[in-house]
């Protein structure tokens, strides 16, 4: 048994939960990274002489990895712990930095596809669901809070990257200063900002790994006694895809993403053009800039909020909450949203606050419908809809808004098709949510259901 | 990294310094995505 292996890291008596979400907000805050990618950009359009499509890739291939990986490895994750996950998720995305690093200084761009994208893109894959069926092991009474707290690191991970890889760029070129428009930082800046970030997110990461525990009695899958779902269900991985219910809920997390993608891609360019009379636009550049900032935050904390709400009140009324009031929210701003600043503002903060909820709810909602057996697995599986969303949702929006000119030059008007293709797709994830039943007993795996009973019947005896 | 077998009880410095260490970081994040967004206001 190696000091990674899972039965080597069960916690004592005394262990402190709280040491947990501190461990998966360290990868989580880690890997958020790449929602932070965009600030690279221009010095990499200009360091490799290409478009920004070629450079747009990295990004893309970053992220469908990380769904691909974490559907394809989610076993391996579940089975091996969270500490070993974590330590393999940290040298694959520090590689992947090594690597890319090395793609810019030689000026290869397929070295950072491979590296950035294909290597870090499955750390990010295991880095994401790493934590999260540990977390909800440690706190079965609060699982959308536990993930809540580790998935709204994933959004915080951006707002400390994009300040900070400014400041390394600047740091290593002089000449480079982020805040002119435009700017771009040396290749050589590049590779030693990509080398430093790597360092600091594989030491930070290991950090979280050394932390982690899985709770007393968990280091055997087998001899662990799980929590089922609401109405008893344990249900592995293989089984759950096999299930209605994994689907609905695969299209309820892909509708949301892609909505929530709508407005997150076109974030600057939209409010400029939602104000705009003739060639100006009352928003500044800097305020549109801001608005992305706000929309940041909101992402960040709907991802906390409302996945600890879910604890509350449940976590179908939740997506009815997501889908239904984001629906008639989106329809609102499509129809009214050019008649205030304001009121633009507010109706995009609270979606974007549904889009990041949608993401750090699911594996509480994933508990509740298979229980804890293999939930980690049966999450990285789910993932792919996220990925599928990444690819589709930057179709969807970028193929309407293009008949009728480039963002940026627009007026409301012009964005009323796109938003109210999203408004169909979100009354789309609304009705696969409420078709959302308890899982039939057929798929129970019918062993490690009767094993935990009789655990949980001995632990009862016990009890009194 | 091996296991806890013994009966202590975590101490409260470590849970502190371990959210410290990850406190610290998403703090200057905020704050820093706060002045960007404060620009909306002023800008």
């Amino acid at each position: 048994m190696s000091r990674l292996d899972k039965q080597a890291i069960v916690a004592g008596p005394g262990y402190s939960r709280w040491l947990i979400p501190p461990a998966a907000l360290a990868v989580h805050l880690s890997i958020g990274q790449v929602y932070a990618f965009s600030v690279f950009k221009n010095s990499l359009v200009a360091s490799f002489d290409t478009s920004l499509t070629a450079i747009g890739w990295v990004f893309s291939i970053a992220i469908v990895m990380l769904g691909l990986s974490a559907a394809v490895l989610g076993t391996w994750v579940e089975r091996s712990g969270p500490r070993k996950a974590m330590l393999a998720s940290a040298l694959c995305w520090g590689v992947g930095f090594m690597v890319g690093s090395a793609g810019i200084a030689s000026g290869q761009l397929w070295l950072l596809y491979l590296g950035y994208g294909v290597i870090g893109g499955i750390g990010l894959g295991i880095g994401y669901i790493s934590p999260v069926s540990t977390l909800i092991k440690w706190f079965p009474d609060r699982p959308g809070l536990a993930t809540g707290m580790a998935i709204m690191g994933f959004g915080g991970g951006a707002l400390i990257a994009s300040p900070l890889s400014n400041k390394l760029m600047a740091l290593y070129d002089p000449d480079f200063v982020s805040t002119e428009p435009g700017a771009v930082a040396s290749g050589s800046a590049l590779a030693q900002t990509f080398v430093t970030l790597g360092l600091i997110y594989t030491v930070f990461m290991l950090i979280g790994a050394a932390l982690v525990r899985v709770p007393p009695g968990h280091g055997d899958d087998s001899t662990a006694e799980h929590s089922p779902g609401t109405n008893g269900a344990l249900v592995r991985a293989s089984q759950a895809i096999r299930t209605p219910q994994f689907w609905f809920l695969w299209v309820v997390l892909f509708c949301n993403v892609t909505a929530g993608i709508g407005i997150l891609e076109q974030a600057a360019p939209m409010i400029q053009d939602f104000f705009r009379d003739g060639s100006d636009s009352s928003i500044s550049a800097a305020a549109a800039g801001g608005f992305v900032g706000v929309l940041s935050l909101a992402n960040m904390l709907g991802r906390f909020v409302w996945s600890s709400l879910s604890d509350k009140i449940g976590r179908k009324p939740t997506y009815v909450m997501y889908l239904g009031v984001g629906l008639v929210l989106y329809l609102l701003l499509a129809l009214f949203g050019s008649s205030s600043t304001v009121v633009f503002v507010a109706l995009a903060v609270v979606i974007i606050s549904y889009y990041g909820g949608g993401f750090a709810t699911v594996p509480a909602y994933l508990k509740d419908l298979f229980g804890t057996l293999e939930v980690g697995a049966i999450h990285g599986r789910l993932l792919t809809a996220w990925a599928a969303a990444g690819v589709a949702g930057p179709l969807i929006v970028n193929g309407i808004l293009d008949r009728v000119g480039e963002p940026g030059n627009l007026v409301a008007a012009d964005y009323r098709p796109a938003l109210l293709t999203m408004v169909g797709v979100l009354a789309v994830g609304f009705l696969s949510n409420l078709m959302i039943k308890p899982v039939a007993e057929t798929h129970f795996d019918d062993d490690a259901h009767a094993a935990n009973e009789d655990r949980i019947s001995i632990r009862q005896e016990a009890v009194r | 990294m091996s296991t806890d077998d013994t009966t202590t009880t975590t101490s409260p410095a470590l849970v502190t310094l371990a959210w410290l260490l990850v406190g610290i970081p998403l703090a200057y994040g905020l704050w820093q995505t706060l002045v960007k967004a404060s620009a909306l206001f002023t800008g």
